[in-house]
């Protein structure tokens, strides 16, 4: 399952991360790595992008780079 | 001594920075104000040296100014880092702090907001943390002031102990294997370099290749570190960079149970906030009257208002000043050059000053409060349309106010291909110095209409820029948008002393360029006008050297419907600063408005207005494009293409739209030609390429 098709206010823990490049780095940096529980917020009002809340904050991720995080469904 | 502040993006490093340096830096509640280093003294001790970094998430930077912050840090040698920590986002914060004790500089921890921790009812074992990171963490909360002294006690200490910092471990298992094989190879270099082995080791793991590059390893060496870090992959069965990050964050997740209790992650208030202001279908509207009431206020309600009382007093100071040159039998040339070409355009401008400063008042509550990045959020849909993200609107609103800072804040876009694109975009957003000009005028020839005029006005700016990026995106500036990540801080109070801040900072701003750049560039112009080529007074300013200059560029403006050399001769002196227009038709009219009014019919007046939307900006919005494009080809080709596209509009609108049947053939002509650049497109693209850029839509 990916990070994208997680309903609002459901959560799911990071199994994998398939990005490459900048955008991989900066998604670790930001404390996305294996194991980290997310929760969906909620989501922009034409559907993209999506607010998450993650290690005690929120943060904005689109919905194409949030495609590239797998996660379970918890 | 030099001190450098170092924290993620919006923990309040300007903040503090202004605290200790009694400085007044620009801040505000979105990650990413700060994007240049500012240096400044410790306000007691001025042998003492702060300073102020762009914020960074972790030390493997890819954005121009987080690269910025790494460079300072692991090239300038700073005596002693000063961390900042957001307490209410700790667990985030903890991971650069950890790779900054990695550098093994002596370090001291600020940990700030502490008030906010407080209201959510959570609290941090600031001894227990003390142990396990080994350096000494002061609670502060930077905006009322509180812990500040204490943190100057403490930075006063440390460099007077002077003493090596004792070490933590963070790592086990195979990537601490991993880090010291690594380590001890690059040594050497890492020595030469001065920096931590240890340190360059993990941001080699890292596929860090800035790192690589700057210690100069070579291929030998490069072929045994893959090895060590291949084989370290193989055990852990996990990416090298994922290995590091997840040893990080285990021992943080540690350090957390152990020190902070938690009983709210992030407060109600903000929730509550959200739920209306970003709302399905509200968050656009509610945006929009957000935008049109502080207008309305800045520019009616209060701003307006005292905006007119201003003017009234200055006419009347202008007639006394008048009356006593002329009673003091001054020489009328004398009389001419301080009534005409010094007092009046000052006055002028210096009336605009509350309308400019409400506006300005009121936009940096928005910043402070942490709605722009809500903004961002629902914005970023939309503009990714255009070819940019929800990240280039912040400067994009900034341009409201002023071009310049707005130019310098597209660095924290992190694709270079956005960053252009938004640069050249910010300067058809009207800044707050052509206010003046659009009042002036729309009030002088269009009275009761003048409010929807300029609203026009902004909304063409708007318009154009969509139009224009979205040209941008499909013809010249391919490529595919970045990510978009972006935290979003809670809703905070902006503070009493900000918001008095940001105000001073801009009346200081508008009342220096008043009075040195308009001040000069009005007299000059007097000048001009006044004298001939062998500087004998003109009697018919027709004569005059500015007349002759103007004359030379008006043919450009007459098929746009503005073709009196008063008129080219404001245009051009837009250049130096854009008050400067309604400045110099004052001057050239001898602050007479009938004399401008006549000037103008309805049409070539709106159509003039519509040019300084849309043209080249002010000199000092050039050099900044210049530092930040770094290429004196592509400023030359932005300025030029800005005063193309201000010229097509204009003859476009002055020759074509009043004239219906005209409108109606050049909608049929600009069809017929989209219509033919399809079908050519389609015929001319023989590519096989799964994604090109020309044709991929046909494909699909």
């Amino acid at each position: 399952m990916r990070l994208s098709d997680l309903k609002i206010n459901e959560s799911g823990v990071v199994l994998k991360i398939s990005s490459i490049g900048s955008l991989r780095r900066r998604l670790l940096d930001m404390g996305i790595t294996n194991n980290t529980e997310i929760k969906i917020i909620k989501r922009a009002p034409l559907g993209d992008p999506i607010e998450i809340f993650l290690r005690g904050y929120e943060l904005i991720v689109r919905e194409e780079d949030a495609k590239l995080i797998e996660v379970k469904k918890i | 001594m030099k001190i450098a502040l170092i924290g993620n993006q919006n923990c309040g490093k300007t903040t503090l920075f202004n605290c200790l340096t009694g400085s007044y830096q620009h801040v505000g509640n979105f990650p990413g104000i700060t994007v240049e280093k500012k240096i400044g003294r410790l306000k007691h001790d001025k042998n003492i040296e702060i300073v102020d970094l762009p914020g960074i998430y972790s030390l493997s930077p890819y954005s121009a100014e987080e690269i910025l912050t790494r460079d300072f840090l692991i090239k300038n040698n700073s005596d002693i880092i000063l961390n900042i920590i957001d307490a209410t986002n700790i667990e985030r914060n903890l991971y650069l702090t950890l790779q900054i004790l990695e550098l093994n500089l002596p370090t001291i921890i600020a940990l700030n907001m502490i008030d906010e921790l407080k209201l959510l009812g959570n609290s941090v074992n600031i001894s227990e943390l003390e142990n396990i990171l080994k350096v000494k963490i002061i609670p502060i909360t930077a905006s009322k002031k509180e812990g500040i002294a204490d943190l100057i006690y403490e930075i006063k200490k440390i460099i007077q102990e002077n003493k090596p910092r004792e070490k933590i471990d963070v790592c086990n298992g195979e990537v601490h294997k991993a880090i010291h094989s690594v380590a001890h190879i690059i040594e050497d270099h890492a020595q030469k370099k001065n920096i931590s082995s240890r340190f360059a080791a993990l941001k080699i793991i890292q596929n860090d290749e800035l790192m690589i590059d700057y210690l100069k390893l070579d291929n030998d060496e490069i072929k045994i570190i893959d090895e060590i870090i291949n084989s370290m992959k193989n055990n852990l069965n996990k990416e090298s960079d994922i290995a590091v990050v997840d040893m990080y964050y285990n021992f943080i997740e540690k350090i957390c149970k152990n020190c902070v209790i938690k009983n709210k992650n992030i407060s109600q208030k903000s929730i509550d906030i959200d739920k209306i202001l970003t709302h399905k279908f509200f968050a656009l509207p509610i945006f929009l009257l957000i935008m049109s009431l502080i207008f309305f206020i800045s520019f009616y309600l209060v701003g307006g208002f005292l905006t007119n009382l201003l003017s009234l007093s200055f006419e009347v100071l202008k007639y006394k000043l008048q009356d006593f040159l002329i009673k003091h039998k001054t020489n009328e040339l004398v009389r001419s050059l301080v009534i005409d070409g010094a007092f009046q355009s000052l006055i002028s401008i210096l009336s605009f000053l509350p309308m400019v400063s409400v506006l300005f008042f009121l936009l940096s509550i928005l910043e402070d409060s942490g709605y722009m990045a809500r903004v961002a959020f629902f914005m970023d849909a939309f503009l990714r349309k255009i070819g940019l993200s929800g990240k280039s609107f912040v400067p994009m609103l900034i341009g409201f106010g002023c071009s310049v800072p707005a130019i310098m804040s597209t660095r924290t876009l992190l694709s270079n291909r956005e960053k252009k694109i938004t640069i050249f975009l910010i300067p058809f957003m009207s800044c707050s110095a052509k206010i003046p000009i659009y009042i002036f005028l729309t009030s002088l020839i269009f009275s009761k209409l003048a409010i929807f005029i300029i609203i026009l006005l902004y909304l063409s700016g708007i318009i154009i820029a969509v139009i224009t990026s979205l040209f941008l995106k499909k013809n010249i500036m391919h490529g595919k948008p970045m990510p978009f990540l972006l935290e979003l801080p809670p809703y905070r109070m902006p503070t009493k002393k900000n918001l008095a801040l940001h105000a001073r900072d801009k009346i200081k701003d508008f009342l220096s360029r008043a009075f040195s750049i308009i001040f000069v560039s009005s007299i000059f112009i007097w000048i001009l006008e006044k004298f001939d080529f062998h500087f004998r007074i003109v009697e018919d300013k027709s004569n005059s050297i500015l007349a002759c200059f103007s004359k030379f560029i008006s043919p450009i403006f007459k098929p746009l419907g503005f073709g009196h050399w008063m008129q080219s001769c404001a245009i051009a002196s837009g250049l130096i600063a854009k008050e400067t227009v309604l400045t110099t038709l004052l001057v050239l009219c001898n602050g007479d408005n009938n004399k401008i009014k006549n000037l103008f019919d309805a049409k070539s007046a709106f159509c003039f207005l519509l040019f300084i939307v849309l043209y080249t900006p002010c000199i000092a919005a050039i050099s900044t494009i210049h530092s930040e494009l770094k290429s004196t080809t592509k400023t030359f080709i932005c300025i030029v293409s800005q005063l193309f596209i201000a010229w097509i509009t204009t003859f476009v609108f002055y020759n074509i739209f009043f004239d219906i049947d005209k409108l109606l053939v050049m909608l049929m002509l600009t069809f017929f030609v989209l219509s033919f650049k399809k079908i050519i497109n389609k015929k001319i693209c023989t590519c096989h390429k799964n994604h090109c850029d020309r044709c991929h839509k046909n494909k699909k």
